[in-house]
């Protein structure tokens, strides 16, 4: 198709890395939605958190951004594409731009450390690589690059079930960064971790993002480490966003407003 | 006993009796006896039954080693072995692509549904009767029985792999495919390095079970150490017979070991 063909050739120049949502509705069954036309417009730059009670819809907003979970009704404009229209091909190629970072690390255990970071590089590489492991020289360098900037330096060869939760995270966040991605997705990344791997995690992705310039997008639960880290916040409840400002501007009665109750402000 | 009874309709009884299975039990116990004399199935007639086994293992022994014979066993032998080894190279290659498009996970569903009902069919019978299908379909000799052997492979490796591949777990398959990674980039860096210590395990075990089978295809017609036993036991050489069992347990026992070995080597 012609109109497809102008578009991707189009993706490569547009340097905007800004997200438009609009109306992005969801229904795992019909008629009780858990996303309820959210419109949402970021920056192509910068640290959103979304926050929220459990089952408010947070998780499937940011998965419905790269189509694990499809939408029910809605758009999403990201370099120039409608990412809800995509499919087959065009979404794989929308998919290998967008990082994301997962609650529970979603590593290949069996694989090496290096093996799950490579596999970052898969919407880019032919099959029969990663099939042979003959990635390219290029590939491999910077895997081994990122997983010296996650202090993973040692750790390459050793199996994904071997290490620790936050060494973990940090595997998924360097999986996540080779993909060389515009946007970056995190699942409640710190959801699994004690409180200080949680500060370090965050600060990691908060880092890494800035250091790359590309937006980053990350569930959580922790407002605490919302307030530290995000440049803007999202509060959000059932399936609404009731809250969008900068952390300074996020009051108790927001809290009370996305968590309902309020002995726990106590 | 207390002395008070309690009124009935409060006592509870923690164990009431399941009296559809007592009465299916009571069936079946019944139907063996009739079945029994149906059959002629008496004492006497076991007694009849020992003696003329007691003559019949009289006239194997001792084993028959002579050079002719032990060429025979040899040669039937050596085709079995490559019958197993080729039925299970072959079933080990198909049965992935077959057991991953029958995995519901993964799978469409109509592909899934077709994919099972195939495996189905290819388990339905026991390999001997594969076995006659294939004798009767391309001949006598070695390929009848591979192709028989094959099928048993398919059917039993498919469905493992199935399986193993619906109770991996998603969430690497998630984050693989939201690399923007291809169905077939999924397959290999997040599926099968799930799955493969198990299909190293099942595979290993499926060549033991050719290997046994293999003598089993020969008796009706496929080829090997069966045709070569067959042959034997029409000749009445009951020494022949004795040399080919023990050629055959033995064989059967290394191939126990060396498949208990690659298991170990792949876990």
């Amino acid at each position: 198709m012609d109109a497809a063909a102008g578009n991707s050739s189009a993706t490569d120049r547009v340097s905007d890395r800004s997200l438009h949502i609009r109306n992005l509705r969801k229904e795992y069954r019909a008629g009780e939605p858990v996303l309820r036309d959210v419109s949402l417009t970021l920056d192509g730059r910068g640290l959103t958190a979304i926050i929220g009670p459990s089952g408010t819809g947070k998780s499937t907003l940011v998965r419905c951004i790269n189509r694990l979970v499809e939408p029910t009704a809605g758009e999403i404009h990201f370099r120039g594409q409608d990412l809800v229209r995509l499919s087959g091909r065009e979404l794989r190629l929308a998919r290998r731009r967008i990082g994301m970072i997962f609650q529970e690390y979603n590593l290949v255990e069996r694989l090496s450390v290096i093996e799950n970071v490579l596999c970052g590089r898969l919407g880019y590489v032919p099959v029969w690589r990663a099939w042979l492991r003959k990635f390219t020289p290029t590939d491999i360098e910077r895997a081994f690059e990122l997983l010296d900037a996650v202090g993973l330096g040692g750790f390459a060869t050793q199996r994904a079930d071997q290490l620790s939760g936050g060494q973990r995270q940090r595997v998924g966040i360097a999986r996540a960064l080779m993909q060389e991605p515009d946007l970056l997705l995190a699942d409640e990344p710190t959801s699994s971790l004690d409180p200080k791997t949680s500060v370090e995690i965050m600060e990691l992705i908060a880092r890494r993002a800035d250091a790359s310039d590309i937006p980053a997008i990350v569930n959580i639960h922790n407002v605490e480490l919302a307030r530290r880290y995000a440049d803007r916040i999202i509060g959000m409840s059932k399936g609404e966003i009731v809250f969008d400002g900068p952390p300074d501007k996020l009051e108790d009665s927001h809290l009370l407003a996305i968590y309902g109750g309020e002995g726990w402000l106590e | 006993m207390s002395d008070v009874p309690l009124p009935a309709r409060t006592r509870r009884d923690a164990f009431p009796p399941n009296w559809p299975a007592r009465i299916g039990l009571a069936l079946l116990a019944l139907y063996v006896v009739y079945a029994s004399t149906i059959l002629d199935v008496t004492w006497a007639r076991f007694l009849t039954g020992l003696e003329q086994g007691s003559r019949f293992l009289a006239r194997m022994f001792p084993p028959n080693m002579a050079a002719d014979k032990l060429a025979l066993l040899y040669s039937g032998m050596s085709e079995s072995l490559q019958i197993a080894i080729i039925a299970t190279a072959i079933g080990v290659l198909l049965s992935l692509p077959l057991g991953l498009a029958a995995a519901r996970n993964l799978a469409p569903p109509p592909l899934a549904w077709a994919s099972r009902a195939l495996i189905v069919a290819f388990r339905t019978f026991h390999p001997v009767i594969v076995a006659i299908l294939f004798v009767k379909a391309v001949g006598f000799g070695a390929l009848a029985g591979m192709l028989a052997l094959v099928v048993a492979s398919l059917g039993f490796l498919s469905k493992l792999v199935a399986e193993a591949v619906e109770e991996m777990s998603m969430k690497p398959v998630e984050a693989v495919r939201a690399t923007g990674a291809s169905f077939l980039a999924v397959v290999i860096m997040a599926v099968l390095p799930q799955v493969m210590a198990r299909f190293i395990g099942f595979s290993a075990y499926q060549l033991d079970s050719n290997l046994r089978n293999s003598a089993l295809v020969g008796l009706v017609g496929g080829g090997g150490i069966g045709a070569t036993l067959f042959t034997a036991f029409q000749r009445f050489d009951y020494d022949f017979v004795l040399t080919i069992v023990l050629a055959i347990i033995a064989v059967v026992m290394v191939g126990e070991v060396v498949s208990g070995f690659m298991r170990r080597l792949f876990q």
